[in-house]
């Protein structure tokens, strides 16, 4: 036990190993994983089949075609379609939100100080946290998927395995984006009330300010400028593009993707510079 | 490589522009040795340690670890130190193998590798039964054992230990006591500890600093300042009536003489030597000691000496006083 460690240690021998000791929390806890299936299934079956907002419009007038109204509104007939996207939005922001709140527990516990004393790289403990979070989510995206497909989620007419790459592809942009949002705000943070009340004011007025529900469009002029920086308006719509509307927009998608991009790009660099002026105090 | 694996220079540590928790502090500590660092709580013991173990950033001054600068070489110091916080640190949803491979990956030790040292490891803190059983059944001996095994994944120089046996029983205390001196004997380690257990010190270090209000008062080996503090106590008692002082002040090393209730209350160096010669002194003008003890100074008398009787309000971070509450909850387990 003499001589010296002579292992160097790896950026990504140390990410997974954080990373996954995040995500056994989680699946190998079998009630915490069953939990974080079945709410999904709540909340789509609550906001998407109670709250059928075609079933507003009278079938009985004559000359109204309900399916057209749907469509020019929301870009597609079925408004449960619409709302199951919302659904993947709304469960992204509500898991990566916790992934800031693990950091505090970490400092609280004595974890952080650990971790910090071992040669790993800040900024990898710091996006452990990140890509827990958003595994965690598209995992989750991903189960609300094919609950929505057998509750009939109808998927556009171009739709592909390709498409559902690209849905995976923006929700980890968001998701990395999200999460290192809610880090940045807790990173300084000792005590759990602080971050639990920023969380609590922003979360719901962040799903609301959005085309998660309702489409932004229809928003009253006030409202639309903060759905329109919203990164979750963006998500949505390239996830519905790609996953239910029948004719993409390309040209609206790649701007989708360029928008999740940049934002998730420039918040993971502020998460990451804070971590190397916070961690160390 | 020189001798001292760890040396500080003027090492200063404020916090919030006012609060001096470390004021330049100087000390050396020497290659194979046992050094510990004692304190009343809120002296900057642990903020001592967390500077060396670079997850502190000093305010002024600089310090060395096996030669490496603590600010500037701070990733390079990590790799080749071991630590084994004051907190229980494992994840409790794992367990305790897991614990070990997660802080091996952290180091970048191979799998396999890791897979060898973690036997030797478990097998050393005895906890090769326990491997496989989630943390949180752990009681908070098991868990300092499970801290002491994660710190030595990376087959450390030097290994760091805050408050080692802090909130555990006698038993599992004597047997974390064992642990270390093992590490030092069979693996030529250096260690670095801190505690505010006196016997503990005086049973493990082979030299103390002792620090107060941030600045360390005074450094050497146990022994040394027992002795500094005026040799050992010989009480003694003789059958016949007069006042037998000067004579017992005219043996070697006699440093004073007190009567008190009858009895002869003698500071002396060198007990075990002198308390023979004084009987023999006054055996010779014809005396007869009816009784003799001997008692030497513990580690107690020197830390009061150097830190005073008041009792220590300190103010203490938030963050500190949560994470050591927790630990005290988790330890009586």
């Amino acid at each position: 036990m003499t001589e010296a460690s002579s292992y160097s240690p790896s950026m990504l021998r140390g990410l997974w190993a954080l990373t996954n000791r995040e995500l056994k929390k989680w699946y190998k806890a079998p009630l915490i994983f069953f939990l974080s299936i079945i709410q999904p299934i709540i909340w789509m079956g609550l906001l998407g089949k109670a709250m059928n907002l075609s079933a507003l419009i009278p079938t009985n007038i004559p000359g109204l075609d309900v399916d057209a109204v749907m469509k020019t509104s929301l870009g597609t007939s079925d408004y449960f379609s619409f709302m199951a996207v919302g659904m993947i939005g709304m469960t992204a922001l509500f898991t990566t939100m916790f992934s800031g709140m693990s950091v505090v527990w970490d400092r609280r516990l004595g974890f952080l100080n650990k971790v910090l004393s071992t040669p790993v790289s800040r900024g990898v403990i710091i996006f452990s946290k990140v890509l827990s979070a958003t595994l965690r989510s598209m995992f989750q995206a991903g189960i609300i998927i094919l609950i929505a497909f057998a509750f009939g989620l109808k998927f556009g007419a171009g739709f592909s395995l390709l498409n559902l790459l690209g849905v995976f592809g923006i929700l980890f942009l968001l998701c990395v984006g999200l999460s290192s949002a809610f880090i940045a705000i807790t990173i300084r943070s000792t005590r759990m009330e602080t971050p639990m009340a920023v969380m609590n004011l922003i979360s719901l007025p962040m799903m609301f300010a959005s085309n998660a529900m309702f489409p932004s469009k229809l928003m009253p002029d006030w409202l639309q400028p903060v759905a329109h920086v919203n990164p979750l308006s963006y998500a949505n719509d390239a996830v519905r593009q790609l996953l239910i509307f029948d004719a993409i927009d390309y040209t609206q998608l790649a701007m989708d993707f360029a928008y999740v991009g940049v934002f998730a790009v420039i918040v993971a660099s502020i998460g990451i510079v804070l971590s190397w002026r916070f961690l160390r105090k | 490589m020189s001798d001292d694996v760890i040396k500080t220079e003027g090492l200063t540590k404020i916090f919030n522009k006012h609060l001096v928790a470390v004021d330049h502090v100087n000390f050396e500590v020497k290659n194979g040795e046992i050094f510990g660092f004692l304190g009343p709580n809120g002296a900057g013991k642990t903020t001592t340690i967390n500077m060396l173990i670079t997850i502190l950033r000093p305010t002024a001054g600089k310090a060395t670890v096996l030669g490496r600068d603590i600010i500037k070489e701070d990733s390079e110091v990590r790799s080749v130190i071991g630590v084994v916080p004051q907190e229980y640190t494992a994840d409790e949803d794992l367990t305790g193998l897991e614990n070990i491979f997660l802080c091996a990956d952290m180091y970048g030790i191979p799998r396999k590798v890791a897979k060898e040292r973690a036997e030797e490891l478990l097998k050393l803190v005895e906890l090769t039964d326990f491997k496989n059983k989630k943390v949180q059944t752990y009681s908070g001996g098991m868990r300092r054992r499970l801290e002491l095994a994660c710190g030595l994944i990376n087959r450390p120089k030097v290994l760091f230990l805050d408050e080692p046996t802090l909130g555990l029983d006698v038993q599992t205390r004597t047997a974390t006591w064992s642990y270390i001196r093992r590490l030092k004997k069979e693996y030529g380690m250096t260690l670095f500890m801190t505690t505010h257990y006196l016997e503990e010190a005086d049973a493990l270090c082979d030299r103390v600093a002792i620090i107060d209000h941030g600045k360390i008062v005074v450094v050497g080996s146990p022994e040394e300042l027992k002795r500094n503090l005026g040799g050992d106590v010989i009480t003694l008692g003789i059958k016949e009536d007069a006042d037998v002082s000067d004579i017992i002040r005219s043996a070697k090393h006699v440093k004073d003489v007190k009567k008190e209730n009858g009895a002869y209350r003698i500071k002396a160096e060198f007990g075990e030597i002198t308390a023979p010669s004084i009987i023999e002194v006054l055996r010779q003008k014809g005396y007869t000691v009816t009784r003799l003890s001997l008692t030497e100074p513990t580690l107690n008398e020197v830390y009061l000496e150097y830190t005073g009787k008041s009792l220590r309000d300190s103010e203490e971070s938030r963050e500190n006083v949560m994470i050591q509450r927790m630990t005290m909850r988790r330890a009586r387990q």
